[in-house]
């Protein structure tokens, strides 16, 4: 397999299993996807950094795969949803109609970033619009479940599919960047899992949409 | 050397709060050392004032003299907020005491919180002010929650999620500017550093930079509270408590606005003023219109005081995007004395709700006459906040609206005024209700300690002082200025 289609598949690969966590219900199994996921990010990172001959992006690529691939995962797994084998059982949107919206979202981060891919100017430039797309459905995860780990898995998708444009375009920020960003996540969903489990213990089972509270 | 040890001291401030949290003299090292920040933020002014910037640690840490007027105004805030903790080491008394592993953790994220902020405003290279917004949403998180009642875990998820959104675009528009400014031929380590993308911006793609300032001024303004990103604020500065409240709307949500500065300037340079000053006046007359709405009919004072927060985020973004040299010393010193006059009235309505508990608008009557002090520092507070001279923020104001008339916006600071208009009829309204009325005979109410008031007036007099004579801010201002508008 040439380097260029090892590219290709893994990016391939990140865009296909935040479509797979759009069409799964099960907690569990969404997080199996996110990490997933994360291989596969980390597996980008690795080529274009053996490709450039990279130091810093192969090192990254460890980072991602670490974080990314085992110990996000892992942690979500431990939680209280995870654990439960939980399923979403009202998302927002039904399934084959979050599936159409999926479609519609990969399509306009084509059609809104193919320019920025042209600007690139390399043949992994123009995989560009794949990291968007990621990012979109990411977003379209966030806003339509209602469960607080599905919602986190969301944040995650988002993640990767930047850090995704980032290696794709620019070969990746300094590594020293790279790191701070990557601990700031990880702390980031340490704090958003501890806050899911103090939800839990004063609203009982969460649904998000019901908090209600705080309104004017 | 002096950049290390400013962002050093508070977390020093920090540990002793950890090691010793029963001590008396743990809460005032907090305090000391975010006066020594203060300190050393003046002395840093006076380095970089008309002379070449600081550098330290590397190179990783830069101070301009718009980095030292953001130094000192965090350290104003801290010291103010700090200083008020001390008294209560349950910052709200409404609730059960808290254990002793709490109130460790309160003043140790509060201390994580300042030196996020400064490592914000000191940070030499765009990307690592990236990661020390991303760390004050995450140190504030649990602030925001502190009192782990229903409100509070709820709007310390909707600040988390809503925040961690905002910054995840911002990042986007950050790798954006970094594949611009490659491009253009910078070197990858240095790409991102604020002197050499201001050398090489004019090389940049414009195209590029639109998309990275509408992702970024999306991003950051999430954290702004600029609408119509702003929807978490009311909810997080209501719940949070008063000191933290005071730190948020003080100092963090400027310095979030700091970094749309930093990169404002470097595509001014790259595309023109044009597009930044559409997309900063649509999101400024937005969240005025956002406040002003939601304050008419507003009932609960904490909520006032975030919705104002909102407001006045949106009267800078509009003196931004004027963009002038002028402008720009008008919005310095508008998030100097916003800074001043919101941290007063955060830490007083804290005060009143221990004192009255209850946040309700309609709850609190006859202030002035049961609690002079308290009533007293309010109705100031209100008073600098809202704009009327001789506060600093009547001279900010007047200047954002002149130099948005000199660049052609003249109808922007029109609607501006009138939105103005109305929350001042909103604000005068609710706080005639809480302030004024007989009262019921006799109950004059004990004032709380002189240590609570007095820095609380100290901060209303400094932002009298600025307001009049300017000194002695004049020259740092200036500087500062040029630093994002040359």
């Amino acid at each position: 397999m040439t380097s260029d289609a090892a590219l290709t598949l893994a990016a391939g690969t990140v865009l296909v299993s935040a479509v797979v966590v759009l069409w799964l219900t099960s907690v569990h199994t969404a997080i199996r996807v996110v990490a997933v996921q994360g291989f596969a990010l980390g597996a980008a990172s690795l080529i274009l950094g053996l490709r450039h001959r990279d130091v810093g992006l192969v090192a990254t690529a460890v980072v991602v795969v670490g974080l990314k691939g085992v110990a996000v995962p892992v942690l979500l797994g431990r939680s209280d949803d995870g654990r439960r084998a939980e399923r979403e059982s009202r998302p927002l949107l039904n399934v084959p109609a979050s599936l159409v919206a999926s479609a519609g979202l990969i399509i306009v981060a084509f059609l809104t970033t193919r320019g920025l891919g042209r600007f690139v100017g390399t043949r992994a430039g123009a995989l560009v619009p794949v990291g968007v797309a990621t990012l979109l459905i990411g977003f379209f995860v966030l806003v339509s479940r209602r469960r607080p780990v599905l919602q986190i898995v969301g944040l995650l998708m988002v993640d990767n599919g930047i850090a995704l444009v980032a290696f794709l375009s620019t070969a990746g920020v300094p590594f020293l960047i790279e790191l701070g960003v990557s601990l700031d996540v990880l702390l980031g969903i340490i704090v958003m899992m501890i806050l899911t489990r103090r939800l839990r213990s004063e609203f009982g089972d969460v649904e998000l949409d019901e908090l209600r509270e705080l309104r004017d | 050397m002096l950049l290390v040890l400013v962002l050093v001291l508070p977390l020093l401030g920090g540990a002793v709060a950890a090691a010793a949290p029963r001590h008396p003299l743990a809460g005032w090292t907090a305090v000391g050392s975010n006066g020594a920040v203060l300190v050393l933020g003046t002395v840093l002014a006076v380095q970089v004032v008309g002379r070449t910037p600081v550098t330290g640690a590397w190179g990783v840490l830069r101070a301009d003299a718009l980095s030292a007027f953001m130094v000192v105004v965090i350290g104003v805030v801290a010291l103010l907020a700090t200083w008020l903790g001390v008294r209560t080491p349950a910052p709200d008394r409404r609730d059960p005491p808290v254990t002793r592993g709490r109130a460790t953790g309160y003043g140790v994220l509060v201390q994580a919180f300042v030196a996020a902020m400064l490592l914000a405003v000191l940070a030499a290279n765009l990307g690592v002010l990236w990661v020390a917004v991303e760390a004050t949403t995450i140190v504030t998180t649990f602030l925001v929650g502190h009192r782990r009642t229903r409100g509070a875990l709820e709007a310390s998820w909707k600040y988390l999620v809503i925040c961690s959104v905002g910054i995840a675009l911002a990042f986007l528009g950050t790798v954006l500017v970094y594949l611009a400014a490659l491009h253009a031929g910078g070197h990858s380590a240095q790409a991102l550093d604020w002197t050499s993308l201001m050398v090489d911006a004019h090389r940049m793609d414009p195209s590029v930079l639109r998309l990275a300032f509408a992702l970024l001024v999306l991003g950051y303004g999430t954290k702004v509270g600029l609408a119509p990103m702003h929807s978490w604020l009311p909810d997080a500065h209501s719940q949070a408590p008063a000191p933290v409240s005071a730190l948020m709307s003080g100092v963090l949500l400027t310095v979030a606005f700091y970094a749309i500065l930093r990169f404002k300037a470097v595509v001014d340079l790259a595309v023109g003023p044009a597009f930044p000053r559409t997309l900063l006046v649509i999101v400024g007359l937005l969240s005025l219109a956002v406040a002003a709405s939601l304050l008419i009919a507003q009932r609960d004072h904490k909520r006032m005081l975030a919705y104002s927060s909102i407001e006045h985020m949106g009267l800078i973004a509009l003196g931004a995007a004027a963009g002038i040299r002028l402008a720009i010393a008008a919005v310095l010193l508008q998030i100097l004395g916003h800074g001043l006059a919101k941290t007063v009235l955060f830490l007083t309505s804290g005060e009143i709700v221990v004192a009255e508990g209850t946040s309700q608008i309609d709850a609190v009557r006859s202030l002035l006459a049961r609690r002079p002090v308290l009533g007293g520092l309010f109705g100031f507070g209100l008073v600098a906040l809202l704009g009327l001279p001789p506060f600093s923020l009547f001279s900010s104001e007047l200047l954002m609206t002149r130099a948005e008339f000199e660049v052609g916006l003249g109808w922007v600071a029109v609607v501006a005024v009138g939105l103005m208009v109305v929350i001042f009829v909103a604000v005068v309204g609710h706080a005639r209700h809480m302030l004024l009325g007989p009262s019921d005979a006799g109950n004059l109410a004990p004032a709380p300690p002189r240590r609570v008031t007095l820095p609380l007036v100290g901060a209303l007099v400094s932002c009298v002082v600025i307001g009049v004579s300017a000194w002695p801010l004049d020259g740092l201002l200036q500087a500062a200025a040029r630093v994002v508008a040359p």
